[in-house]
């Protein structure tokens, strides 16, 4: 029985967190990342993880965190497992600390908390400005020490092509290739599970880094896993445009007191010409600069492309942190200093200059999730973060889970590091519960090898393309029609005609050129695979934008937003309040993607939390004063 | 020489056992463009400056912005992260810049080598604390904010390896690991739990490869992305190992003592 393997693809935290539960149970486990796991994209969080603590006597508390999570997303995530994450928030963080994470403290030696966005707490626990990496370090640290101890082996620089699947549709192992030697096994495993981050390079440039393809995911849902809510993708208000990545400056700096603002030009209701005005904080007098984000991207966009204000007539506002002391900008260092050496100005001395770029995706493949009637998450059900494929699981930006149509700042590490401590347990509970026939051991060699022949053949095929097209510049097209339709505002018109250009791009995908038939390290192969997957990924975020026609969150359909309140609160508004009721009947549904060769098949589902009789939260209307 | 166009020189070599060629490419300028944007344009066109067609070069990135510690690479011949390499920086008048991969660790292809050796050598000096478990156990010990800072300066290490290519002791044949491991020694030791295991730790680091090893030349700090203090580092882990060392020498007496006494 110590024999049973586990997998866990991706070793961002996410991942990383599945492996250690898996391995402090006593498991084996494989972990693949296409990068040495201590460079996974998790490095690149800034601002900080969210827990309840409340070590500054504000009366925070688990609840109020759900209470925000689940507003701030509009309602659209499955409620137990929000529940669940915001409780286990503050012991994940001592935990964290008891690792060794070198958080930052306060004057009696305690962990220090900041404000972020969409809260009125100081809730977010950090280290320097690169809590991500410092809390991916102290997870690959502990995944060491088991790997030192051969409980787990590393398979870095390996790229999941696909799931192993029976005749049951059951997945049984992963496919998997060296991408230094191009070849292609199969790792047969009791379960597996998906960590493999967000999609943001279908969108081109984002903050994302350039191995967030996504196209794991896409493969997953290519062989039959659902994918949830894919047109709930969130646009950061605050990143400095470049030609390779829109580079993420963090809510931190609004949360220490930075400040949005253009210059006026004068008009009426505005400062005098030239006056810094501050248009968020005279839009939201109790959030100010500490809307959530998707608020926050599309007055940006507003006051740029509606009002034409943009600094120097660029796509482009105010982030000012030069009123700040040295002090507070040491406590934000790390990101200060990316702009200092991307933008070769010093923004201690400058406003620094920002627009909203695309950042996190809240869909991803759908999971289940197990309850009991107090709404407790069972710790041992094989339900948990499992996705409709028997023996697949997904866990971190991958699932679809935790944060509705919005997720709110520094909600995603926790979200990360939770999933992942559910998931192992759950993993082991389905190797016990499931049928003996579907054991690792008993899996028959002729279905292994069939899936490692496919795989290899797909490659051959591959390294065959000699069309006139390049992949690079294919995923560069596909980008920019992604952000173009996909993120702040969206069209029906311009969805629709998007769908139809994707399908001229995927035909397009067929022409690629390969540039390089080689067999060592060849990253155009891998690449033009990729890149299917990117496409295909894409109309499920491009056909879900469409289909869902209201406003909700991140996902911003003018022509289907409310009317404006009459009254200061819309509940004050009964008017308001049925057309709201009306909507949310509606809408207030899962997208589920299923793919089809012809493309995406969507439907919306109810959500089963809310279909209870007593709900943890009744939904209310989601506004910011 | 023009502002037109950026030129990049990369040294290419298909594998371990191929042999190494230079290709030019020339391609728009735009503005703060860095090496790793001018990269992913030659991949859009993989065609050298005198029209030839080539495969795209070989090379690693991640996060592009200096905090993953992927893109290591030699940009005019200084270690360093390519993707905050500008090219204002490099080529204020259009000269060409140079790229070639790391020489101190096996080379994959063309930008890409083989870093494993760095994170071996955090298994050698035991770099993460021996927490119990992941289960509720409450918060961790007190610290000062003066400790963990200067912890966080020592844990934003990248294993990037710009410290061991600098290194005149670090090759392909020499066992000594280095600056970073060693830094990653002193940053466990300086945590109240880590510093449990304080002794393994130093025992590691005496042997051979270890913190005696080191020649004084000080290049790692000078190379380091992050500023880590590294000397400092080396400093006190050789400070720590020399007391060990004698520490030892008397425990081991009466361990010897003991062991008598028990017999
Ligand atoms: C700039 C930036 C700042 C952020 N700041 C914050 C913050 O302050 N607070 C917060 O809560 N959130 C923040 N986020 C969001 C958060 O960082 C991510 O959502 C989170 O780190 C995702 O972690 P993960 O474990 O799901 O995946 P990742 O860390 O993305 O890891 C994915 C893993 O999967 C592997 N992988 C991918 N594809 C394959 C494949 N085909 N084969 C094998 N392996 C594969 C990768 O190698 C990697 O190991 C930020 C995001 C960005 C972009």
């Amino acid at each position: 029985m110590s024999e049973e393997r586990y997998a866990v693809v991706g070793g961002g935290l996410a991942g990383l967190m599945a492996v250690i539960k898996l391995a402090e149970s006593g498991k084996n486990v494989d972990v693949f990342s296409i990068v040495p796991v201590k460079r996974s994209h998790s490095v690149c969080a800034q601002g900080g993880i969210n827990g309840a603590v409340n070590t500054k006597g504000e009366g925070d508390s688990p609840d109020i965190h759900m209470y925000d999570t689940l507003r701030g997303g509009d309602f659209l995530a499955e409620q137990p497992p929000v529940r669940g994450m915001c409780h286990a928030a503050p012991g994940i963080i001592y935990l964290l600390d008891r690792m060794g994470v070198p958080f930052s403290r306060t004057s009696e030696g305690l962990l220090d908390f900041r404000r972020f966005g969409g809260t009125l707490f100081n809730r977010t626990a950090f280290a320097g400005a690169t809590t991500g990496q410092q809390l991916l370090y102290a997870l690959d640290e502990q995944v060491r020490r088991y790997e030192a101890e051969g409980r787990v082996r590393k398979f870095e620089y390996w790229e999941y092509l696909g799931f192993i699947q029976d005749d049951e549709g059951a997945c049984r192992g992963v496919v998997a290739m060296d991408l230094k030697t191009m070849e292609i096994q199969s790792f047969p495993a009791e379960a597996v599970c998906m960590a493999t981050g967000g999609p943001g390079i279908v969108f081109g440039r984002s903050t994302n880094s350039i191995i967030n393809t996504g196209a794991a995911a896409s493969s997953c849902y290519q062989q039959g896993a659902w994918y949830g809510n894919p047109e709930m993708i969130q646009i950061h208000p605050t990143a400095i445009p470049g030609e390779d990545k829109l580079r993420l400056m963090s809510e931190s700096l609004r949360g220490e007191g930075g400040r949005v603002w253009v210059p006026s030009d004068g008009r009426a209701g505005l400062p005098p010409k030239g006056q810094p005005w501050y248009f968020l904080e005279e839009r939201y007098p109790k959030y100010k600069n500490l809307v959530p984000r998707d608020v926050g991207s599309r007055e940006i966009f507003d006051v740029v492309r509606n009002m034409g204000l943009g600094v120097d007539g660029q796509d482009a506002v105010y982030l000012d942190l030069t009123h700040l002391s040295a002090e507070v900008h040491k406590k934000v260092e790390g990101v200060l200093d990316i702009y200092e050496k991307f933008m070769g100005q010093d923004p201690r001395k400058v406003p620094m200059k920002i627009y909203p770029a695309m950042h996190y995706s809240m869909g991803g493949l759908w999971v289940d999730y197990e309850a009991n009637a107090r709404h407790d998450i069972l710790p041992d059900s094989p339900r948990q973060q499992a996705t409709n494929i028997p023996g697949l699981y997904a866990a971190g930006e991958v699932d679809y889970q935790y944060h509705g149509s919005n997720r709110l700042g520094a909600n995603s590490l926790i979200s990360c590091i939770y999933a992942g401590r559910v998931v192992g347990p759950a993993m082991i509970a389905y190797a016990k519960s499931r049928p003996e026939k579907r054991a690792a051991a008993a899996l028959p060699s002729t279905v292994a090898e069939g899936a490692t022949a496919r795989w290899r053949e797909r490659f051959e095929q591959i390294r065959a393309m000699s069309g006139a097209e390049n992949p690079y510049r294919l995923g560069r097209e596909l980008g920019d029609l992604m952000s173009e339709r996909c993120l702040i505002v969206k069209e029906n018109s311009k969805l629709e005609d998007g769908l139809k250009k994707l399908d001229v791009i995927s035909d397009r995908w067929k022409s690629c050129n390969v540039l390089d038939t080689g067999r060592t390290m060849n990253q155009a192969a891998s690449f033009v695979n990729a890149l299917w997957g990117m496409i295909e990924l894409g109309k499920a975020i491009m056909k879900g934008s469409l289909l869902r026609d209201e406003s909700r969150g991140a996902h911003f359909k003018p022509a289907f937003a409310l009317p404006k309140p009459k009254t200061h609160k819309p509940t004050d508004d009964p008017e308001w309040m049925a057309k709201w009721k009306e909507r949310n009947d509606k809408w207030l549904r899962t997208t589920l993607a299923k793919h089809t060769p012809s493309g995406p098949e969507i439907s919306f589902e109810p959500i089963r939390s809310l279909a209870v009789e007593k709900p943890i939260l009744a939904p209310e209307p989601r506004y910011y004063e | 020489m023009s502002k037109e166009n950026v030129v990049l020189r990369v040294k290419r070599q298909d594998g371990p056992q191929s042999p190494a060629r230079w290709e030019e490419f020339s391609v728009p300028r735009h503005a703060g463009a860095n090496v790793l944007s001018v990269l992913m344009q030659v991949r859009e066109n993989p065609v050298t400056a005198s029209g030839q067609k080539t495969t795209p070069p070989a090379w690693d990135a991640a996060c592009l912005e200096e905090v993953c510690g992927s893109c290591s690479m030699l940009v005019n011949g200084r270690a360093r992260q390519a993707c905050t390499a500008l090219i204002e920086t490099y080529s204020p008048n259009g000269e060409p810049i140079t790229l070639e991969p790391f020489s101190k660790f096996p080379l994959v292809r063309d930008l890409v080598v083989d870093r494993s050796r760095m994170f071996e050598s955090l298994k050698k000096v035991r770099a993460w604390i021996p927490i119990d478990g992941t289960y509720d156990l409450g918060p961790g010990p007190r610290m000062s904010q003066k400790t963990a800072e200067e912890r966080y300066v020592m844990s934003t290490c990248m294993t990037c390896g710009c410290c061991l290519e600098v290194c005149p002791q670090v090759n392909t044949h020499s066992p000594f690991i280095g600056a970073a491991a060693i830094s990653q020694a002193r940053l466990f030791n300086a945590h109240p739990t880590g510093q449990l295991n304080e002794s393994e730790r130093l025992h590691a680091l005496m042997e051979p490869g270890g913190v005696a090893d080191c020649g004084k030349a000080g290049n790692c700090v000078q190379a380091c992305p992050k500023e880590i203090p590294l000397t400092t580092s080396i400093a006190e882990m050789n400070r720590e190992v020399t007391w060990k060392a004698v520490k030892d020498f008397f425990v081991r007496d009466s361990d010897d003592h003991e062991k008598k006494d028990a017999s």
